[in-house]
């Protein structure tokens, strides 16, 4: 994963409250069984009049020529509501958004977000509303957001800022308590021994 | 002081502290569905990283394997089918259990895994499918996960989590006749919002919950998620321990101290607390895009966003009763066992659906169940009534593409979600409990199944 530092980029407003994943990628773009191939699809339903014969709604904002290669996205509450699909996160980062600014993320979305490198802040609608249209700079080290000579504090657990800011792939960092696992699973099959099937034939 | 459920399970599973509260919680299991199990199986496998303890994982067809009689690995879905095999494939190379297509006790997952004895009290159950809160019925902490996430459960045995917050949403008083888990589950929503749950473990409690059944606490659980929660769940008793007793996978005896203990202590302190009154509620149906955009059915449409209104073509001031619907639905993991079709089917013996509607399915949330409701005639009264009977499978609950309603009609359904889009382009889904839709069915509009009961 790559690490997350500093991003800067004009806020594109997307400012609907409860964006669901079913928009950010709908279930029928999902295409293949893999990760990729996804940015095509990517609000489909907004961002194409039709989304059969890919021809573009010239009103839907990442369509609009300020917004052409945008890194930031700004949301509404509970932003990336619904399915669980990682699918919306991956198709948001192939076409190049490194972090959404909203009042609250919906909490799967925001796991999957931190799992691929992508950068939720969390900030109050006022400030979001406000950095519409604004070259934001983002840093994650310090944990501010900067824009019109303002500054922002925003708050990140520090596991997910962590793993953001080094690029850690997580499955590896949980790995090196690979002994303590071992340990706490063997108290448990002790104490829980109904937990533990066997592999049926 | 008292702990909570939710903390008793969390410190329970707690195998190390990492930084800034988090922790590694394990996980006692995982399932995958046929949307993404290929792609987190593949991408292991491709990183060298085997299944930790493949008896603890399990894999369903459900999202998009066609519930049309007769089906086989092709689905509607353009390039579906590799969806189907290349996770068949996958599942039997990491030697995980798998519930396949032709498979006798096919289903929905979070209708098959309790159906199977899979998830039990006091477990800690993920999947990739943000539904999964469902299982929260039976006292497990069962949350949704992302890919990514899924593989790190199968490859380490354990997930690394922030502490969520503790919220009790407590119904007091006893749910009105024709009043069902899916009213209570809408009129929390309502009235906190769809991010309402945000942080937190929402734990049901109250006299209306105790006295649900199984299956109405899971529908209850099912929209834990439509509440943002990470999930819900309820203290098991008598009920939960009744039902998993003689299920294929649960234990021959039951651990019941420990199973006992798995309550709330009475001065447990939650930091969030609610409180509604079971006994003034309606049955529900919303109105927007939005599943806090929901109304009791015999109020009127309040004003929303205008965008919301233009998706759904409904203004505000008119009631939501007597609105023509083109489609009806019952099924998905929210509203598609056996209780939920009994009840739908007793509002359709004997009558027959409007003529205006142009497409009523039903789609048993599991083969099991389809079986159990042939062995009543459900199936006959469902037909007489002018329904399609299907296969199990999550089928319109989403639109995957190759199966939908017509484009733009308007859909009354027992499913969790009403997004834009979500049942196919531009179809407007009212979502409420089977009583309703099937109520909706016979009217051909928004229609109070109390007054088909009543009649």
């Amino acid at each position: 994963m790559k690490p997350v530092s500093t991003i800067a980029s004009p806020g594109v407003p997307l400012l609907i409250d409860n964006i669901d994943t079913d928009t950010i990628i709908p279930s029928r773009e999902m295409r293949s069984t893999g990760r990729t191939g996804l940015a095509g699809g990517l609000f489909a339903p907004w961002r194409y009049t039709d989304a059969d014969k890919r021809i573009t709604d010239p009103s839907f904002v990442l369509n609009q020529r300020d917004a052409i290669g945008t890194r930031l996205l700004l949301g509404g509450k509970n932003f990336g509501c619904g399915s669980s699909r990682e699918h919306a996160v991956w198709a948001l980062a192939e076409f190049g958004i490194e972090s959404i600014i909203a009042p609250s993320f919906a909490p799967i979305f925001k796991s999957n977000c931190i799992r691929n490198g992508l950068l939720p802040v969390e900030l109050p609608e006022e400030v979001v509303r406000e950095l519409q249209w604004a070259m934001v700079t983002i840093d994650l080290a310090a944990q501010t957001v900067a824009a019109k000579g303002k500054t922002w504090h925003f708050v990140i657990d520090e596991e997910a800022k962590a793993m953001l800011l080094e690029g850690l792939d997580a499955i590896d960092l949980t790995l090196k308590h690979r002994q303590a696992i071992a340990a706490w699973t063997e108290t448990d099959r002790a104490a829980r021994p109904w937990v533990y099937l066997e592999k049926r034939a | 002081m008292g702990r909570t459920l939710f903390d008793k399970i969390w410190d329970a599973h707690r195998v190390a502290e990492t930084t800034g509260g988090a922790a590694l919680i394990a996980i006692d299991r995982i399932f995958l569905h046929e949307r993404t199990g290929a792609a987190a199986l593949k991408s292991m496998a491709a990183a060298g990283r085997p299944v930790q303890d493949p008896a603890r994982v399990f894999a369903v067809m459900d999202h998009i394997v066609d519930t049309r009689l007769g089906r086989g690995d092709q689905t509607l879905m353009p390039g579906g089918q590799a969806f189907i095999t290349e996770t068949r494939e996958a599942a039997l190379a990491a030697g995980i259990t798998l519930f396949d297509v032709t498979d006798r006790d096919q289903g929905i997952v979070h209708v098959i895994s309790p159906e199977q004895g899979i998830v039990l009290p006091g477990v800690t159950l993920v999947a990739p499918d943000s539904h999964t809160c469902t299982q929260g019925a039976f006292g497990a902490l069962a949350w949704g996960i992302g890919s990514s996430e899924a593989e790190h459960a199968m490859a380490t045995g354990v997930l690394r989590l922030a502490r969520p917050g503790t919220m009790r949403v407590t119904f007091t008083g006893a749910l009105p006749s024709g009043v069902t888990a899916k009213d209570m589950a809408l009129a929390l929503i309502a009235r906190h919002g769809a991010g309402g749950g945000a942080g937190h473990v929402v734990e049901f409690a109250g006299e209306a919950v105790r006295c649900l059944d199984m299956e109405g606490r899971m529908t209850l659980c099912n929209m834990a998620t439509e509440f943002a929660a990470m999930t819900g769940i309820i203290v098991p008793d008598a009920a939960t321990f009744a039902y998993l007793a003689g299920r294929p996978y649960a234990p021959a005896s039951f651990d019941a101290p420990y199973w006992s203990s798995l309550v709330s202590d009475p001065d447990a302190r939650f930091d969030r607390e609610i409180e509604i009154d079971a006994s003034g509620l309606a049955p529900m149906v919303s109105w927007g895009t939005s599943p806090e955009q929901a109304i009791a059915i015999d109020a009127r449409i309040p004003q929303g966003p205008p965008r919301v209104h233009e998706y759904i073509g409904l203004n505000a001031g008119q009631p939501i009763a007597g609105t023509p619907i083109d489609a009806a639905f019952i099924g998905s993991c929210t509203n598609s066992r056996l209780s939920d079709l009994r009840r739908a089917a007793a509002l359709l013996k004997g009558k027959h659906i409007a003529p205006s509607i142009k497409k009523a399915l039903v789609v048993p949330g599991s083969m099991a169940v389809k079986r159990a409701a042939e062995a009543e005639g459900l199936d006959q009264v469902f037909t007489a009534a002018g329904f399609e009977w299907r296969n199990s499978g999550c089928s319109l609950c989403f639109y995957a593409g190759g199966e939908g309603f017509e484009p733009g009609s308007r859909t009354i359904s027992s499913t969790n979600r009403n997004f834009e889009g979500r049942q196919g382009p531009g179809i407007r889904t009212h979502i409420a409990s089977p009583e309703v839709v099937a109520a909706s069915a016979l009217a051909g509009v928004i229609a109070d199944p109390r007054k088909v009961l009543a009649s």
